[in-house]
């Protein structure tokens, strides 16, 4: 069985790593600001005892006030699981950092919500949109878009 | 005499017979060889995603059938079982069991279209597709018999199927289940050990594990690459923990290791499907759920092992009718990220091999 990984414990221990970082909890997930996404995310891939070497799922949440990028996380070697959430308050341009760099499988993802949701991964090799054409006006699953 | 050369821009496709779909790679060749290779997406996309935060839990498992459309029940599944872990919603036993006895014929039948259509990339036009074809009307012809489908079967609900199983399934999937292993005996015997086919597949597109982890590859093409992870076996769903089947996994991850771990689930299949003929328990099928079901605020995550690799559907309620996030994790779409590297360097026949043996289906890439 898939254990999720209790998120305060997780929490405690990522807030003790970087101090300066807001780490919060919803439900059962992990929330983390942008800017220190890579750091937390690279921190919880390579720690051992935590090892998510695998990026299960990854999609963006346009809840009107802010846009939410979820990660589902899955570690092959202690079979556990966690959701990381980042929330960018942007609705201009909403950046959030790429984690192509950690996880190769966010390629294809990350090119995805960029096309539909809107989200600008920085430092992705190639962000283009996946489905839709270049000019296409607007991001049609934004909660906005009609 | 030095000639002098250039790099050479091939589209293949949109329309290619192996395009599997609307689908299009952009091929930079220098001679025969690939030199670069960019995935173009989109040709069959219809908003799914879009579409379902309009119409009511219900309504949507119908579009789950438009998504990989060679193995519709399993969408299905993956779908309602994201939703009752959104909603807590408890599934009779007769009905678990059907899904899964469902569900593994849809895995026989998805794997059989894979190897005859795969066997076509490699040149060997038709014959053993049609070998394939003639299993799998058996498997259709029974699915027929459940839902009066054959192809957008729409069967799994909320909370259970739509309705039971007719009196004469049983005897029939049995008739078929003894046929089975003697059809892969012949399959195998016809393919598996084939000049050719070992030729062409054999160290061919090699992923190694670490790749695999690290791009997200699931189903039969991780664990071609030597990762014994199965979800059904990991996380199991349903009633999978009381079924006694084995994982085939693969040792070198090239394209044949990708067929091999195939040809071997479906005599896993067929073996879970043994023991669910026998354990089928009576009672209800559907369990009580309101038709317009409102899940409380919240997010959930749903995955299966589907044919492809794993499927998983997340979920955000608003609590109204109609889901407030529709997300699909596409096993096809991911299985993808890895095949640039993969054909880089390879003959541009090849490359259409290892494309062939990643099983892709555009309706769940593009969605």
């Amino acid at each position: 069985m898939t254990v999720a990984l209790g998120v305060e414990a997780v929490a405690r221990k990522v807030a003790e790593t970087f101090p300066v970082t807001t780490i919060t909890t919803d439900r059962d997930a992990l929330i983390v600001p942008p800017e220190s996404l890579l750091q937390v995310a690279q921190y919880l891939k390579d720690t051992p005892g935590f090892d998510f070497g695998y990026l299960t799922c990854l999609t963006a949440v346009d809840y009107t006030d802010y846009f939410e990028v979820v990660y589902h996380l899955t570690s092959l070697k202690h079979n556990h699981s966690l959701v990381l959430k980042t929330r960018c308050y942007d609705r201009e341009k909403p950046t959030v950092p790429s984690v192509v760099s950690l996880w190769q499988g966010a390629d294809l993802q990350e090119r995805e919500a960029y096309d539909l949701m809107g989200i600008v991964f920085s430092g992705h090799p190639n962000l283009k949109r996946l489905f839709l054409w270049e000019g296409f006006p607007g991001y049609p699953l934004r909660r906005d878009y009609l | 005499m030095m000639l002098r050369t250039e790099p050479f821009v091939v589209n293949i496709g949109p329309q290619h017979p192996s395009s599997h779909g609307l689908f299009r790679l952009r091929v930079t060749l220098d001679g025969e060889v690939v030199k670069d290779l960019e995935l173009v997406l989109g040709y069959l996309h219809r908003g799914i995603e879009k579409l379902a935060e309009g119409r009511t839990y219900t309504q949507n498992i119908t579009l789950t059938d438009r998504l990989d459309y060679l193995a519709q029940m399993t969408n299905n599944w993956a779908y309602v079982i994201a939703v009752e872990k959104l909603a807590g919603i408890k599934v009779p036993e007769r009905a678990e069991y059907l899904r899964v006895i469902i569900g593994e014929m849809m895995r026989l039948s998805s794997h059989l279209c894979f190897i005859g259509f795969f066997l076509n990339e490699l040149g060997a036009y038709f014959t053993p597709l049609f070998y394939m074809f003639r299993d799998r009307e058996k498997i259709i012809d029974l699915f027929d018999m459940v839902c009066g489908q054959r192809l957008n079967y729409n069967y799994m609900r909320v909370g259970g199927v739509s309705h039971d199983i007719p009196e004469e399934f049983v005897p029939a999937l049995k008739r078929l289940l003894d046929e089975m292993p003697r059809l892969i005996d012949e399959y195998e015997q016809l393919l598996s050990g084939n000049e050719i086919l070992l030729a062409r597949t054999k160290k061919v597109g090699i992923l190694t594990k670490e790749k695999a982890i690290n791009c997200s590859a699931s189903g039969p093409v991780l664990r071609a690459s030597g990762v014994k992870w199965d979800i059904r076996k990991v996380d199991p769903y349903s009633v999978y923990d009381r079924f006694d089947f084995e994982i085939p996994v693969g040792s070198v991850g090239d394209v044949y290791d990708r067929y091999w771990v195939r040809v071997q689930e479906m005599r896993q299949s067929v073996r879970i499907l043994k023991q669910a003929l026998e354990q089928l328990p009576k009672g209800e099928t559907k369990a009580e759920v309101p038709f317009l079901l409102r899940p409380p605020v919240g997010d959930a995550y749903g995955r299966i092992e589907g044919p492809k690799g794993e499927l998983g559907f997340y979920l955000v309620s608003d609590n109204s009718i109609a889901p407030y996030r529709w997300h699909v994790r596409p096993p096809a779409l991911l299985n993808l990220t890895a095949l640039r590297e993969l054909a880089i360097g390879w003959k541009l026949a090849d490359a259409i091999v290892i494309f062939g043996s990643l099983d892709t289906i555009l309706g769940e890439v593009d969605r």
